[in-house]
């Protein structure tokens, strides 16, 4: 053994108090849902770890009369500093429980565990704690006189961050005074289902949040409700547009989250270092499965040779597999359907002619796991430059000038993130205000919190989740 | 009354920063209240939507990059511009919609006051909407809103000045640009309208203005895929579902508009500004 060898230093897979059964959580109580179980598997392993109960559709109208029924006798008339309160209460409990949520995340998710328990799980108690304190300050946020809740949100939410976006949309729905019927996906039920327990402990009035699991088909009678009087997504731009469909001509707000294709651009000043750390981080963080992705690489053609040297090298450190071993840097892919959408694209850049590179990493012989790979000599033409592939896959570009870098990076109907990697402070500006993206990331990448608006131009969707301008996605302003 | 013959005037269309004939080469009659014939006026078509859509979005890079300064000015010279031509907007008001001098004065004075209102507000929006975050970490971090891009108009039907630089106004006031239908039978004010702007400092191609039928162009501004926004205020209440599921396809932003036109006398707020702009956070690290 070398000396920079690491022992396996795995989380105990029992502070996740995995049970065998979880069921929905509707007005208050975990009740037996009417629709087909499923079972929930750990795709690091490929092992069942729960059966989940499922809602029929007409548990969504259950559950959608139990938050109207809150929201009409309890949380609408109740002040602000009340809700706060509530909201403190789950803030702290999400931090108590912290270490059981994040090990349960991993678990279920695949995820690695110092990702969960060093961003997931803290960065959702700071949406509670964040939105807490906006309950009874509405008037200062700057959005009109009189801002008044929206009445029942249906939420939707996807399998990538399953704690915490479901943090980023129960926060602000409840600190603006609206009640929720949350859907968590099928993937990866369990966070959810134990933050149903934190409302219980918290005592937060029954119904004024609801948890169904299912597949698509829930999602779609929660959009298609009569009584649901706003809708929020997140996932693909796909099931977005099918969305905003369904709900034209309705009364219903909406605001959706959708994919991205980000560019992350690197001049040649930049401090290459820092900016492979940062690449690195752009698009492994998560295994790839994050909708804000550094997904295209674009290089200045003068440090292309560098950068992608110093990029293999630090790629090929990045330890995968056991997503409870603290030293795991990647874990798995969330499903076999995702692994094999991965491949698919991946197989599209090789017969695009693009060059593949892929980490000489071991690779789990169970489970769901595609090691790092980096694709160069990449054309904006080819599907790997301009579709969502959702996984620890990187695409390669170069440019010239800054305004080739612009253009390369507004190439695309998305407009979630964006990068930049220099140490020239008027052309960091000068970019960040050329690039048609929501979240532009400066000499850093993959930051987020609750203070800070995020969310997407064009097919990245519209609304955004986060600080003031967040607020107005649950508010009659 | 003098014998003298008047001076017949043909309409057009404002595309790009110029007047062309609808290249359909279709005109419609256009009547006063009481079905008295006042002039033809140009029927846009598809191609003049697409042909207005190229125009907006080849100006929306300078527009959008003007500083808030200079658009404000830009905008309330326009102003000034319009209060030169109250007689005439006066007399047009009041052909169109049918209402008594008086009524067509305060309508024309309400609009051109609607208009400075938005001028006042293109170098203080970002203020109140942008924000310096105050995050966990060491970044600076700040929002700024900035221009969805280009906007499809269907103007109100009804009032036909006042409710047109209501929709308007605000979208070129956030940076954006505009292609607008103008209201079906009540078009000449849109028309003088767009003789003000040409006229005036607005760049080329920043607005665009299409007579004809917003039921007819609606469904292709929709379904354009280089439009950003929709607002279907003039679409009939019942064709609004089918232009917003049209809008889906390239995720539009489609603005929720009251069944009935809306008292546009009412006092603005800052609702269509916020509709027309986009939230952008940019982080940096702190450090030495």
């Amino acid at each position: 053994m070398g000396i920079f060898e690491y022992a396996p230093a795995p989380e105990s897979r029992d502070i996740a108090n995995l049970k065998p059964n979880y069921r929905p959580f509707l007005g208050g109580e975990f009740v037996d849902g009417n629709g087909e179980p499923l079972k929930t598997i750990n795709p690091a392993t490929e092992e069942v770890l729960a059966e989940v109960g499922t809602a029929s559709v007409s548990d969504v109208d259950v559950a959608v009369k139990a938050a109207r029924k809150a929201y009409n006798n309890v949380w609408s008339k109740m002040p602000g500093s009340e809700r706060a309160k509530y909201l403190f209460r789950i803030a702290r409990l999400i931090q108590e429980r912290s270490r059981e949520l994040a090990v349960l995340e991993s678990l279920d998710n695949g995820k690695p565990i110092k990702e969960s328990r060093d961003s997931d799980v803290p960065t959702a108690a700071a949406h509670f704690f964040y939105h807490a304190g906006w309950a009874d300050k509405l008037d200062y946020a700057g959005l009109g006189p009189n801002p008044r809740p929206l009445g029942v949100a249906g939420q939707i939410i996807p399998w990538n961050f399953p704690l915490l976006m479901l943090a980023w949309k129960i926060a602000p729905a409840l600190a603006t005074g609206n009640t929720v019927v949350l859907k968590p996906a099928e993937t990866t039920p369990l966070t959810a289902l134990v933050f149903a327990e934190i409302c219980q402990q918290a005592e937060l009035p029954p119904g004024v949040v609801n948890i169904l699991p299912g597949a698509g088909d829930i999602g779609q009678s929660i959009v298609e409700h009569g009584d649901v009087d706003k809708i929020a997504f997140t996932g693909s731009t796909d099931v977005g547009k099918l969305i905003q469909r369904q709900v034209a001509g309705t009364a219903k707000k909406l605001t959706l989250e959708l994919g991205g294709k980000a560019a992350n651009v690197v001049f040649d000043d930049a401090p290459l270092d820092q900016a492979v750390e940062g690449i690195v981080n752009g698009i492994f963080f998560n295994q790839g499965h994050v909708c804000c992705a550094g997904s295209r690489l674009l290089v200045q053609e003068s440090v292309a040779e560098e950068v992608m040297e110093k990029l293999k090298y630090r790629v090929s450190t990045l330890r995968l597999g056991d997503p409870l071993d603290k030293n795991t840097d990647i874990g798995a892919i969330n499903s076999a359907e995702q692994l094999s959408k991965i491949k698919g694209l991946v197989e599209s850049g090789d017969t695009e002619g693009a060059h593949r590179w892929t980490s000489p990493c071991p690779v789990p012989e169970r489970g769901f796991f595609f090691a790092p790979t980096v694709f160069s000599d990449v054309q904006q033409s080819m599907r790997i430059a301009r579709e969502e592939i959702f996984g620890p896959v990187l695409s390669v570009l170069t440019f010239r000038t800054p305004d080739e870098a612009v253009t390369k990076a507004n190439n695309t109907p998305y407009g979630l993130s964006a990068g930049i990697w220099t140490e020239k402070g008027s052309r960091i500006l000068w970019m960040a205000n050329q690039l048609r993206a929501g979240v532009v990331w400066a000499n850093t990448f993959n930051r987020f919190d609750p203070a800070a608006p995020f969310g997407g131009y064009q097919e990245s969707g519209f609304g955004r989740e986060g600080g003031r301008t967040g607020l107005e996605a649950y508010l009659n302003v | 009354m003098s014998d003298r013959i008047s001076v017949a005037k043909t309409y057009k269309l404002y595309i790009g920063g110029k007047f062309p004939r609808s290249e359909s080469g279709r005109v419609y009659p256009v009547n006063d209240t009481k079905g008295k014939f006042l002039a033809n006026a140009a029927h846009a078509s598809r191609k003049d939507v697409r042909d207005a859509v190229v125009a907006a979005r080849k100006a929306f890079g300078g527009w959008s990059a003007a500083t808030a300064y200079n658009r404000g000015q830009v905008l309330y010279r326009v102003a000034e511009m319009l209060e030169g031509r109250r007689e005439q907007f006066v007399s047009e008001v009041a052909a169109s919609e049918g209402v008594a001098a008086k009524k067509a004065q305060s309508l024309v004075d309400t609009a051109i006051d609607r208009w400075v209102w938005y001028a006042g507000w293109t170098d203080k929006i970002a203020t109140v909407l942008g924000a310096a975050n105050p995050v966990a970490g060491p970044y600076f971090s700040f929002t700024v809103p900035e221009p969805t891009g280009v906007v499809g108009v269907l103007a109100p039907q009804q009032s036909s000045l006042l409710g047109l630089v209501s929709v308007l106004a605000p979208v070129l006031a956030t940076g954006s640009t505009a292609v607008v239908v103008s209201s079906a039978d009540r078009p000449l004010p849109a028309i003088t309208l767009s003789e003000v702007l040409a006229t005036s400092d607005l760049p080329g191609g920043v607005a665009n203005i299409l007579t004809g039928r917003a039921s007819e162009l609606g469904s292709w501004l929709a379904s354009h895929g280089d439009v950003n926004a929709l607002d279907p205020t003039g679409a009939e209440p019942s064709a609004r579902a089918g232009l917003a599921r049209e809008a889906a396809n390239t995720v539009k932003r489609v603005l929720t508009v009251p069944d009935a036109e809306p008292d546009w006398t009412d006092t603005p707020d800052i609702s269509r500004l916020r509709r027309y702009l986009e939230a952008k956070t940019v982080w940096h690290p702190l450090g030495v």
